[in-house]
């Protein structure tokens, strides 16, 4: 049986998007298992009794070593912020490409505390910082100087202890530029440096709070348990500069969504599901159900989006029990034709996230597939048509072409960069100043516009000759050819409207990252949580695959 | 030291900032990453040119024809688009000479670029500084300065044949030094080493 992969016009809706879930093709579940094998170890750890100091810990294999480069520095409460416009920080992290001298981390001491404003060079390949989660860090420090293991239930209300708010690749600030490193095997997946980074600053909150206790009371204080360790992640604070990101990388973007679609097409075509493989993914989504119960969340939102998907799940459940068994044939595809039916699209998706989990063999080839060379689309092909830009516009942008910017509510809102943080925001344009200075993120209203420039122009008029009279819309001309090559490489939805939630933009890209506990703090910022049920960098060699559905 | 990518981002940026538009900057930043990345001056000579840079102040051309020249001076920007954009059709005059073009190293990444879509080397001569662009590969020149370059006089831009730049002679005798690694064939060796039967006809 063949079935198609779904539509883009479907998929690359906000909401739809804005209801993905991490899944075997996360970036942090891949990296994981790509530095399963390589040597872990705490190479410096230069901390006082207050916890403050230096830090080094790596990943090596064979001739090639990673490491992560702590500086854990004072910081008075009042100057805490998660605010990407902060100027201090609990912690600040670099990663250091090899195993760094004593010259390099005096230099870096100088500057990855300093972040934005500080310098790196190509041998640094990714930079962050993190504040403590104080409700946390501080119970725990507590807890453990007194000889005593922390609540699980006090922590599991946060998650982690320590919360980064950016992290930083590919050139910005002086790092190492994508192309020095991207013929590398081992990171031949998207953000896995990113990965790297925050994973390892995972260990380093656990030694540092493991420090802070044994030397506030060195006779009574005992060690975080282990399966604490496990089920503490790391934080994540994440604004609106995620969303231009996938605006403005529309290859990498669909080659995301593409594997993942991929991937549902296959799982969708096995006729036969093996016992063992259903019993995975029930095993999974059964789990669910008690994971996603321990969701914490103040915003209405989220709590009704959580409730759908619980609710969902059930839903799932029940129809698993009544009408699915074993001798059935293509029961992936008849649950998910059921569930685009029967759920909202929080347990479409979430259903289509599980369904993964049983099938190595189909995720494992996708995931050296979800990087991308951006360059090679750059070029517009001049010498194609008037015509053949008309159809790839009437095919790829059919909702978009309906949408009437004429009216202000689908015209509302623009995005545009701060001057003092060079931060993306979004602005209202009948209300706030800036609009004259807004960014290239207004896709769909731009295509409409090329639309109607071309509508009159005739059909054997070449793409050459058009930009030399409308350099204007050339940006979006790219797009366009862009689309036809990589169907899923643009939202279909109106990124100016009214109607607008930017955080479905950046919940898209966080399930690729592999983040869970969606907590939006406002419409435009959320905090996350990953690595959370993660085994331990001294666990890696081997470890349960499914830890996410603990 | 600057990264690659933070050099296309503030030029995108600023080429924005002087009037063009999105899609023209995104052009601008690739090309002065290139142009940096095969070690020439493109940060400086953008610099410079955006200080006096105004839009009725240069030229464009909408048609290459053999010869061109403008009243003033060409934009190396505007110019180098036009160019981009018909490069296909250019292609067919095989040598064209521009006039008067102002920071023409900036101009010179087009040509690369143009270089890689059509598919051919392109010789470039900057009144005396010579440029092989080799499909946006690479750059052979005898071009060494960081210097900004003001202005150009002339600019001659040749299409070149895909040929080969060695004689028949040189590719025989390597084909017969390459043959050394191969087993004389004897009628007992095809008997028992060539697999399929020795009858193309069975």
């Amino acid at each position: 049986m063949q079935v198609s992969l779904r539509e883009p016009k479907i998929v690359m809706k906000l909401s739809r998007l804005g209801s993905f879930h991490q899944s075997k093709l996360s970036f942090l579940r891949s990296f994981l298992n790509e530095f399963k094998d390589w040597k872990y170890n705490k190479d410096l750890f230069d901390l006082n009794d207050r916890g403050y100091g230096v830090a080094v810990y790596s990943f090596s294999k064979d001739k090639k070593t990673y490491s992560l480069v702590c500086f854990a520095n004072e910081l008075k409460d009042e100057d805490r912020s998660d605010r990407v416009i902060a100027t201090k920080w609990d912690a600040a992290f670099t990663l250091y490409d090899g195993i760094p001298s004593k010259l390099d981390i005096d230099r870096l001491s100088q500057n990855v505390p300093k972040q934005e404003v500080g310098r790196l060079s190509y041998k640094e390949l990714t930079l962050s910082r993190a504040n403590r989660s104080v409700r946390a860090f501080n119970y725990v420090v507590e807890c453990l100087s007194n000889g005593k293991q922390p609540d699980t239930k006090v922590l599991s209300k946060v998650g982690y202890l320590y919360r980064t708010t950016a992290v930083y690749g590919s050139g910005k600030f002086g790092l190492a530029d994508r192309f020095r490193i991207k013929n590398r095997d081992e990171i031949n997946g998207p953000f896995r440096l990113e990965m790297m980074l925050v994973y390892l600053v995972r260990q380093f909150t656990f030694d540092q709070v493991n420090h802070i206790a044994k030397n506030k009371n060195p006779k009574d204080a005992v060690e975080l348990d282990l399966d604490i360790c496990r089920n503490l992640g790391i934080g994540n604070s994440t604004g609106l500069g995620m969303a231009p990101f996938i605006v403005n990388h529309p290859t990498l973007l669909n080659n995301w969504i593409l594997s993942r679609e991929i991937a549902l097409k296959k799982i969708r075509e096995i006729e036969k599901v093996s016992e063992e493989e259903f019993k995975i993914f029930y095993k999974c989504l059964t789990k669910s159900l008690k994971n996603i119960s321990t969701w914490n969340t103040d915003s209405e939102y989220q709590k009704k989006k959580i409730e759908n998907l619980i609710n969902d799940l059930q839903k799932l459940i029940n129809y698993l029990k009544d009408n699915i068994s074993k001798s059935n044939l293509y029961i992936f595809d008849k649950l998910y034709n059921w569930a685009e039916e029967n759920l909202t699209e929080e347990g479409i998706e979430y259903l289509v996230s599980i369904m993964m989990e049983p099938y190595n063999k189909i995720t494992d080839p996708l995931i050296s597939q979800m990087s991308s060379d951006e360059d090679s689309s750059f070029n517009i092909p001049v010498d194609r048509t008037i015509n053949d830009l008309r159809e790839i516009i009437e095919h790829n942008y059919s909702d978009i072409l309906k949408i009437d910017f004429s009216k202000n509510e689908n015209n509302k809102k623009f995005w545009f960069i701060s001057k003092n943080k060079e931060e993306p925001r979004i602005g209202d344009r009948f209300e706030d100043r800036g609009s004259e200075l807004e960014q290239p993120t207004a896709i769909a209203r731009d295509i409409k516009k090329l639309y109607e420039t071309i509508f009159t122009l005739k059909n054997s008029l070449k793409i050459g000759s058009f930009l030399g009279q409308s350099n204007d819309l050339r940006h979006i001309v790219r797009r366009v050819f862009i689309t036809e090559k990589y169907p899923y490489s643009e939202i279909q939805d109106n990124t100016i409207g009214s109607k607008l939630i930017p955080i479905d933009m950046l919940r898209l890209k966080l399930s690729f990252f592999g983040a869970v506990n969606f907590d939006p703090r406002s419409d435009k910022w959320l905090r996350i949580c990953m690595f959370q049920g993660a085994p331990l960098p001294n666990e890696l060699n081997s470890f349960n695959q499914y830890w996410i559905y603990k | 030291m600057r990264s690659y990518s933070e050099i296309d981002t503030i030029i995108k940026r600023s080429t924005k900032a002087k009037g063009f538009s999105w899609g023209v900057a995104e052009e601008i930043g690739k090309n002065i990453r290139q142009l940096e990345l095969f070690g020439l001056p493109g940060v400086k000579n953008i610099n410079q040119y955006f200080k006096i840079f105004s839009d009725d102040k240069f030229e464009n051309c909408q048609s290459f024809k053999k010869n061109n020249k403008p009243q003033n001076y060409y934009c190396p920007i505007k110019l180098g688009l036009s160019f981009f954009d018909q490069s296909i059709s250019i292609q067919e005059l095989i040598d064209v000479e521009i006039e008067k073009v102002a920071y023409p190293l900036i101009f010179l990444p087009f040509i690369s670029r143009s270089s890689e879509i059509t598919g051919k080397r392109i010789f470039l001569k900057i009144d005396k500084k010579e440029f092989l662009l080799n499909f946006n590969l690479s750059i052979y020149s005898n071009y060494l300065s960081s210097e900004v370059v003001e202005k150009a006089d002339v600019i001659k831009i040749q299409f070149l044949e895909n040929k080969n730049n060695f004689s028949e002679d040189d590719w025989k005798e390597l084909t017969n030094l390459s043959e050394n690694i191969f087993v004389e064939e004897t009628e007992e060796l095809k008997q028992k080493t060539a697999g399929a039967g020795l009858s193309d006809n069975d």
